[in-house]
């Protein structure tokens, strides 16, 4: 970066960054406020809320569900399975996975979601 | 218990969080160190990190009292504590960390321009702080009273000196070291007697936890009150006596308790014979196994709505702990971040696997200790009663390790979020000599509000905090990451309206409660008003103040949202 002609400017990276020529068009658009960039920034925004939702309210309707569930219908409180209590076994032991297979998809989701927004950005 | 490993245990975990912390100092060096550990620490260090930071008196110790206590409806306490990691990673953990900002404060100002915002971040930061540190110290007090029969002053005191010395030796890089040591030490310290108390159980026959009856003494139990106590009969019993009940002192006669309310005095002792029905202390429910059991049949008052509100608290709460999230930005990235959240969301699965089971052992094997109300006791009582002879001592100098790991490593992180705040905001440097003298008013005040508060419960001081957070930080970071429109007058607004009121609520209880019917349960757990109002406000007066949305606001949330590596700037945040 040494040669870049010092009247133009240039966007700071960081260590990490690997941004071609193309890809450093495409940031320029999302740091400068172009339609385009603007366009870029709400989709890829768009898209993460909308999963981060899907997410939340997937573990809202089983967190939330249960305390209602247990009220409406008590005998799913007193229902025993292998020799444990529902609400035991439920809360005890399988909401832990179940958090993090919900943690593991969403991590997925999010992190194709970045990689399509980068080629998309870089495709310019 | 014997003493002497009690002793030697803690006494281990102490020296062994000194030599780490020391070894911590050889590295860090420059101010950027101290405060984040340079970002070079991997995900699964980073976990066990916050994992370690996380599990504190509350989880070690609290969870399995509640759930002893209260029985199936507190179920929902840890599946919280876990479940604010989920929300947390998929609402905030890769924004933050590409916020690049250090503290809450940072992210304050760097969101919304204010120098005026963030000092109000900061006096929350300082706060939610100060209320978490307090049962903390006083966790280490009670555990240090179990095992030798100390002064309650003498472990907070431990307690506090090991903290300051260790942060302000080695600040985040060897809090980082330490913090991920107590997380494996402190689930080999719940899951390995929990898996002998397990086995102790079904070589007893596997005794039925949902009988129809009050919680009764397997084996003949004698117990001596610890202070005056107020219990309550269900059913008659006739102990023995040594001591004054209701008034009139007993020399070895027996006393028939009618049903109803009763006086233990101090330093009374009680022989109850096998079989004998539990009183209780009078705070606590007096509930059949069975009902115990079961969510919400009766534990507590207004169930439905307690239980809600919990969750709201747990789940949304954790977000805005700032000794939590200080340790995002430790991460290289915004999608190591996200790697972190989810492996901290294993870890914590797989630590409350154990106090569930303490507590629900707890219900057959220590029953005497609902006659105390010292439930919060019942992971370091438990592996001694179940367990004989060295091996029980052995297992009991593990919980007790455990349980100091506990009040060493969240206190550790507290001091630290308090100083760096502290040392930023209030003394105005970024000095690293600042930083460490900042580290012992961050920690002495609380240690001074344990001394005086002695009564106020473990439980109350730490859902205090959690709700606090829940009403003030949840809202700013869920808004502020997702939403252009937030204003500066609005996240203000928001701020002071969720905190006030639920630092208000809660005080009251801790004041002049418990309070009786839906009074009790909205100041006892105001999370599920607070928090929505919190939400509201910041959303409402944002719209009425457009003119004082940050003018930056798309670079901004270029920041936010953008991965790393695509040529936007992603330097460090400083002012």
């Amino acid at each position: 970066m040494n040669e870049v002609d010092r009247s133009k400017r240039v966007v700071v990276t960081s260590p990490r960054a690997r941004a071609t020529g193309a890809a450093q068009r495409g940031v320029l658009d999302l740091d400068e406020q172009t339609t385009v960039g603007e366009v870029y920034l709400r989709s890829l925004m768009r898209t993460q809320l909308g999963l981060a939702l899907t997410v939340c309210l997937t573990a809202l309707i089983l967190v939330a569900g249960l305390p209602l569930m247990f009220d409406l219908w008590p005998a799913a409180g007193r229902a025993r399975v292998f020799g444990l209590g529902l609400p035991w076994l439920v809360l005890g032991v399988l909401a832990y996975p179940a958090l993090v297979i919900g943690g593991w998809a969403y991590v997925r989701a999010a992190e194709r979601n970045e990689r399509r927004f980068a080629a998309l950005v870089e495709r310019r | 218990m014997s003493q002497g490993y009690g002793i030697a245990a803690i006494s281990i975990v102490v020296a062994l969080t000194a030599i780490i912390g020391a070894f911590g100092l050889r590295i860090s060096r420059t101010t950027s160190d101290f405060y984040v550990a340079s970002r070079t620490v991997s995900p699964l260090w980073n976990a066990s990190a916050i994992g370690g930071e996380y599990l504190s008196a509350a989880s070690f110790l609290g969870v399995a009292g509640l759930i002893l206590a209260y029985g199936a409806d507190l179920l929902w306490l840890p599946v919280g504590f876990t479940g604010g990691y989920l929300i947390m990673l998929v609402l905030v953990a890769a924004p933050l960390r590409r916020s690049g900002a250090y503290t809450l404060p940072d992210f304050t100002e760097l969101r919304l321009n204010s120098t005026r915002l963030r000092a109000l971040a900061s006096v929350l930061v300082v706060g939610i702080c100060w209320l978490y540190l307090m049962p903390q110290f006083q966790g280490a007090g009670l555990t240090l009273r179990t095992v030798t029969g100390a002064p309650l002053w003498a472990g907070e005191l431990i307690v506090a000196i090991v903290v300051v010395t260790t942060v302000a030796a080695g600040g985040m890089r060897s809090i980082t070291f330490v913090q991920a040591f107590q997380y494996w030490l402190k689930v080999t310290a719940i899951l390995l007697p929990a898996a002998f108390l397990f086995l102790s159980w079904h070589a007893d026959d596997s005794p039925s936890l949902t009988r129809d009856s009050l919680p009764r003494f397997a084996v003949a139990t004698t117990v001596t009150a610890p202070e005056d106590l107020q219990i309550r009969v269900t059913q008659p019993v006739v102990p023995r006596v040594t001591g004054v009940v209701d008034g009139l002192r007993y020399v070895g006669g027996v006393a028939p308790l009618a049903p109803g309310p009763h006086t233990v005095a101090e330093g009374t002792r009680l022989d109850f014979p096998a079989g004998a029905p539990v009183p209780v202390e009078e705070n606590l429910p007096a509930a059949t196994d069975e009902a115990w059991a079961q969510p919400l049949s009766g534990g507590r008052e207004h169930s439905l709505y307690t239980t809600y509100s919990l969750i709201i608290a747990t789940m949304l709460g954790t977000m805005g702990l700032p000794h939590i999230l200080v340790r995002f930005y430790t991460n290289p990235d915004g999608g190591a971040a996200r790697r972190t959240t989810l492996a901290v969301l294993a870890l914590l699965g797989v630590f409350y696997l154990g106090p569930t089971l303490f507590g629900a052992l707890g219900r057959i094997y220590a029953p005497d200790l609902l006659l105390t109300g010292r439930v919060d006791s019942v992971v370091l009582e438990l592996p001694s009663r179940m367990v004989g002879g060295t091996g029980g001592d052995l297992l009991s100098a593990l919980v007790t390790a455990g349980a100091f790991a506990a009040f060493l490593s969240t206190a550790a992180g507290l001091t630290m979020s308090a100083a760096a705040v502290l040392s930023q905001d209030v003394f105005r440097s970024r000095d690293v000599r600042t930083f460490q003298l900042a580290a012992v008013p961050a920690t002495l005040i609380p240690f001074l509000f344990a001394l005086i508060a002695g009564g106020i419960a473990v439980g109350d001081a730490v859902s205090l905090a959690f709700a606090v957070a829940a009403s003030t930080f949840c809202p700013l970071l869920v808004l502020g990451v997702w939403w252009r429109r937030l204003s500066t007058v609005g996240a203000a607004a928001g701020m002071v309206v969720g905190g006030a009121s639920a630092g208000a609520a809660v005080l009251a209880t801790i004041i002049g409660g418990p309070y009786q019917g839906w009074t009790g349960a909205l100041l006892a757990q105001p999370a599920a008003i607070t928090v929505p109002a919190a939400f509201l406000v910041m959303i409402g007066v944002s719209l009425l103040t457009p003119r004082h949305v940050p003018s930056n606001i798309h670079r901004i949330m270029v920041r936010l949202h953008v991965p790393e590596g695509l040529g936007q700037e992603a330097g460090d945040f400083s002012r």
